[in-house]
């Protein structure tokens, strides 16, 4: 287990250093991201007021399409100079390589949602502090379960030719059910009488599905990986 | 822990891509301290039989045993004790050359990696540009990073893609001292390589791969160059 957070941390520290250096993905990510949320405010915000009910679906998607950009960008790199062959090729459990590329990519995502959550909220008017530690339960669950997901995904499909175009057809299904829980679940928070109950319940089932994908994604990475 | 091995058996290997095949039954045995050289036109199977040697591909048919162990039964302990250079470097070009050492050392478990990373870029002469990015070095200067990356955690096994692109003659001979280095260590090297001058001497094996195929040629008399005439003409 020691051996596993070490190769873990190895992989972060080292993913996080390239991005220090080079900001691609965290520059594209955000730009993005922010792209979204403000072509949906203009086309959703009328008058100052918004669609009802509408912030919470923003804030989903731009944290999707973003997220799907950065799993993109972050594998392209490793597979530039072929690099992820030489992650396989190391004496580490192939599974903690996976788990650090993954919190790799939960820090990543958690940076855009952090200038994400205040934006969505200053332009639809959504009461983000009203249960913030509830909201970030959510956001956690709901990037933890899509993020898990697209980790195993972008890796597998590092040498496919399609692989952009394969990324977000194998990766949108399968992330429906979180997409779904995320929605709700932060609709709950941001409606005019928040529902914590219902909030939580939502965060629940994120859960169970982290759980899932992720144990899976441990399970499957090694014998997806060896061509 | 593997036991270092001592001989890599390869018995009728063989590797499909659909219906495309890109090695057929080949057979081969080396022992500690051999440097075999694969030698063939471009897709002949080379880049494919050095992958299935690293453990990175699993073969269709046929097995590798690495003494007495497979790339299965060996798992992590087992590609511990194989460095390997690739045609791409496997390196991060944000990273300086220290960074990236340090990092494949400690993934390796090297002990006291970074001190090793230093030691290393100094004996390959880079001692000085250790702390600059390797996005800004020459392809030969990556190629050498590269080298001492496959290195730094003293492999049994080395195997080496095209290991002398991108080499100046100088840099050149230095790769064949290390190599003769290493075969004295007890290294068992594999390399495919184009650059029949410059092994001519240095292998102590030379396999002729085409179309997947090992060619049979007698050892006979002549420079290396000759004999892999005669075995693509025997195709």
């Amino acid at each position: 287990m020691r051996d596993f957070v070490r190769v873990a941390w190895l992989v972060v520290r080292k993913d996080l250093m390239v991005e220090a250096r080079s900001l691609e993905v965290v520059s594209t990510t955000l730009f993005f991201a922010l792209t979204v949320v403000l072509v949906f405010a203009f086309g959703l915000v009328v008058e100052g007021r918004p669609v009802d009910d509408v912030a919470a679906a923003i804030l989903w998607i731009a944290t999707a399409f973003s997220g799907t950009l950065a799993l993109g960008r972050t594998f392209e790199r490793e597979r530039q100079a072929d690099t992820l062959r030489a992650l396989m090729l190391a004496p580490a459990d192939r599974p903690a390589i996976y788990a650090g590329k993954l919190a790799g990519m939960l820090l990543l995502m958690g940076l855009v949602e952090l200038v994400l959550v205040p934006l969505v909220g200053l332009l639809f008017q959504a009461p983000i502090f009203a249960h913030p530690l509830l909201l970030a339960g959510l956001l956690l669950a709901g990037t933890t379960g899509f993020a898990a997901v697209g980790t195993l995904f972008a890796a597998m499909l590092v040498r496919a030719r399609s692989r952009d175009v394969m990324l977000p057809i194998l990766l949108y299904p399968i992330t429906v059910p979180v997409m779904i829980a995320g929605v709700r679940g932060t609709a709950a928070l941001f409606q005019g009488t928040p529902d914590e109950g219902l909030a939580q319940f939502w965060m629940a089932l994120l859960l169970f599905f982290d759980v899932v994908f992720v144990t899976l994604a441990l399970w499957t990475f090694e014998p997806v990986m060896t061509e | 822990m593997t036991e270092d091995f001592e001989r890599l058996t390869v018995a009728s290997l063989s590797r499909h891509y659909g219906r495309r095949k890109a090695l057929s039954k080949v057979t081969f045995t080396c022992s500690s301290g051999d440097i075999v050289g694969l030698l063939g036109p471009n897709g002949a199977g080379k880049s494919t039989l050095l992958a299935i040697l690293g453990t990175l591909l699993a073969p269709s048919e046929g097995r590798v045993e690495y003494g007495a162990t497979t790339a299965d039964a060996g798992g992590a302990a087992l590609r511990a004790r194989i460095g390997m250079l690739g045609h791409d470097l496997f390196l991060y070009p944000e990273l300086t050359a220290h960074e990236n050492l340090t990092f494949f050392g400690r993934l390796y478990g090297v002990k006291d990696a970074s001190t090793r990373a230093l030691q290393a870029l100094e004996r390959a002469g880079l001692g000085e540009r250790a702390h600059d990015a390797v996005s800004g070095f020459s392809r030969g200067m990556r190629q050498r990073v590269a080298l001492e990356r496959a290195l730094l955690h003293q492999p049994r096994l080395l195997l080496l893609d095209e290991p002398f692109t991108g080499l100046d003659q100088a840099s050149t001979g230095a790769l064949v001292g290390r190599l003769r280095e290493e075969q004295a260590r007890g290294v068992l090297t594999v390399l495919a390589t184009h650059d029949l001058d410059v092994v001519d001497g240095l292998l102590t094996r030379e396999l002729f791969l085409r179309n997947g195929r090992l060619m049979e040629v007698d050892a006979g008399e002549g420079s290396l160059r000759d004999r892999y005439r005669a075995a693509i003409a025997t195709a």
